[in-house]
């Protein structure tokens, strides 16, 4: 086990080592960079003049340097926990992160829950009642959730709740610490999209994992020695379907805080999309290279927690 | 072939309702020409019109003709859908039949790389490669492709790595079999299901990614008659002009709910375990 954990561990750093070069190679392949949109930004002066602006910001961000003297200078940074400066906040990018990461954070945990609530069970039903009206009911409406673009729901949602309801979400971000309900009033409409969105494949797979164990002899056991239906789904079936669908939900739960772009970006909640989407249009490369990086640790760590998870709970894959 | 096409039918009714709207969100795509009544880039009428006998669906933000776009707008997304699709899963299986059959340092290797890449949030990825590549259908394409390939890479490489452990891939080796023979004539038809698994089910998934690249504004240029560039552009008049938002929404929904139909009956057909009722 302890090596299995170390193997996992190791495994981090040429993956973390991929993705930080990755993005590192690509922001600078984006045509045009932080001078430039400062300067054409502000610039009424000579062309003369805007290209020696140019070239001192350039040197005094270090983007003159050749680009694998950066790179090793950003990820020596990062290192030692320094993702330095922001070049459009101008402050340090960890004071960014430390604003936004749990913003992001808290939309992703709601987004999860709702969906295990919802989908798991929808799931189950399917599975149980196969091929009856009521499968082929849950699997469309599961199915609608991921046919639905995030941003038509979210679309759709604004413009009902403001015409319907009259009453439109706060648009101005309260943390959960400070004022919970305004906070949840804001965050409960993209938690729902996102979750509705994701449900799908989750009850998906409980259905076919589901189906399958229902298919065992144990489970034809525990009904042949007259247990109630309810006793033989729940207590024998759904707990030895639920492993693969633990890994599965972690596999998204994982993938959400990176995932959540869009719908930060249409019910206003300033998150790490929107910041992530921000600094790309300007060339913010610390700020970029730094959520990314965050994002792809928090994935990979997520992943890891979950198979340990599965290890622990089935022991057949503990000790393979 | 009919037959074949029957049973499936009654045993997948779901799936044959989504081959139905597929197919006619093929046909809309070939015949869109003629279909259309004007031409997708035309600006000839007033903006925000409502919709009317002579613009069943409007006219959007600078008198372009709505129903025309939308029509116009199931090629794009069906083309863009399919090559991506296409390319990238395809490189991706080859990918991962070749690592899973070498084995060894290059497939560590090749491992690490699916990896970092499946380790980028997808949209994020997307975005920046579209900030790197400029805004195009075909670096639309180029972006999916990239996106998908892992994924493709890391599902078949798990499929060919059971296969290649199989005593019939040893029997053929025994039998003096050449390596390519046992790839091409025994690894690679044994991973086709998973493959045609892969295609179905991705296609929708690419056109969702095309329509939420144009939502952050990183996709087809606005100009195209993208769904996705059609519904931002409607999110933004969406009090003054909500059939801009209603009928490409409309239409994206309901070409992936087909392929989404379509490919799940194809996942279910594949595995043998979901067949038959409760035991």
């Amino acid at each position: 086990m302890r090596t299995y954990v170390l193997r996992r561990l190791v495994l981090f750093v040429p993956t973390l080592l991929g993705v930080s070069i990755l993005i590192f190679v690509l922001m600078r392949l984006v045509p045009g960079d932080i001078a430039e949109i400062l300067v054409y930004q502000s610039g009424s002066e000579s062309s003369a003049i805007q290209q020696k602006q140019i070239r001192q910001i350039r040197q005094e961000l270090g983007l003159d340097r050749p680009v694998v003297v950066q790179y090793l200078a950003w990820m020596g940074g990062a290192l030692r926990g320094d993702f330095g400066q922001s070049y459009m906040q101008r402050r340090p990018v960890s004071d960014i992160l430390r604003e936004r990461v749990p913003r992001s954070m808290e939309l992703a945990l709601l987004t999860l829950a709702i969906a295990v609530v919802w989908a798991v069970p929808l799931g189950v039903v399917s599975a149980v009642r196969q091929n009856s009206a009521l499968d082929y009911l849950a699997r469309v409406v599961s199915l609608s959730g991921l046919s639905l673009p995030l941003f038509v729901t979210g679309a759709l949602i604004l413009y009902g709740l403001g015409r319907i309801f009259r009453w439109m979400p706060p648009l101005e971000f309260v943390s959960f610490t400070e004022n919970p309900l305004e906070n949840l009033k804001q965050l409960i409409w993209p938690a729902l999209c996102q979750a509705y969105y994701i449900s799908a494949p989750i009850s998906r797979l409980t259905r076919s994992e589901m189906l399958e164990v229902i298919r065992q002899d144990y489970v034809r056991t525990a009904r042949a020695k007259g247990l109630r239906e309810r006793a033989v789904v729940y207590r024998h079936a759904l707990r030895n379907s639920l492993l693969p669908v633990v890994t599965f939900i972690g596999w998204w739960g994982g993938r959400l805080l990176g995932g959540l772009v869009i719908m930060e970006l249409i019910f206003v909640v300033p998150g790490m999309g929107t910041a992530l989407v921000q600094a790309v249009s300007q060339r913010d490369y610390p700020t970029v290279q730094a959520m990314i990086f965050v994002m792809a640790l928090v994935f990979l760590a997520v992943n890891l927690v979950v198979d340990l998870a599965y290890a622990w709970l089935d022991p057949r894959i503990r000790y393979a | 072939m009919l037959a074949a096409a029957g049973r499936f039918a009654l045993r997948q009714p779901l799936g044959t309702a989504g081959a139905l709207v597929v197919l006619a969100l093929v046909a809309v795509a070939v015949l869109a020409p003629q279909l259309a009544p004007h031409g997708p880039k035309e600006t000839a009428f007033a903006p925000y019109l409502a919709p009317s006998a002579e613009f069943p669906m409007g006219t959007d933000q600078v008198g372009r003709d709505v129903l025309s776009r939308v029509i116009w707008g199931a090629r794009l997304s069906l083309y863009v859908g399919l090559a991506s699709v296409v390319v990238g899963i395809t490189l991706g299986a080859l990918w991962g039949v070749a690592t899973a059959y070498f084995g060894g340092i290059s497939d560590l290797g090749s491992q690490r790389v699916v990896d970092s890449l499946m380790a980028l949030p997808p949209i994020i990825l997307a975005l920046a490669l579209m900030a790197a590549l400029g805004q195009s259908v075909t670096n639309v394409i180029l972006a999916l492709i990239i996106l998908l390939t892992p994924t493709a890479a890391r599902t078949v490489r798990a499929v060919a790595l059971g296969i290649a452990a199989a005593p019939y891939i040893e029997a053929a080796r025994a039998a003096g079999g050449s390596q390519w023979r046992i790839i091409s004539r025994h690894l690679i038809p044994n991973c086709l299901a998973s493959y045609i698994v892969l295609l179905t089910t991705n296609v929708s998934y690419a056109i969702v990614v095309e329509a939420s690249l144009s939502f952050i504004g990183a996709g087809a240029p606005p100009d195209e008659p993208s769904w996705g560039g059609m519904l931002t552009a409607g999110v933004q008049a969406i009090e003054t002009a909500p059939w801009m938002v209603f009928f490409p929404g409309l239409a994206i929904s309901l070409a992936v709910f087909g392929l989404n139909l379509l490919g799940d009956s194809i996942r279910d057909v594949t595995d043998p375990r979901l067949r038959g009722g409760l035991g």
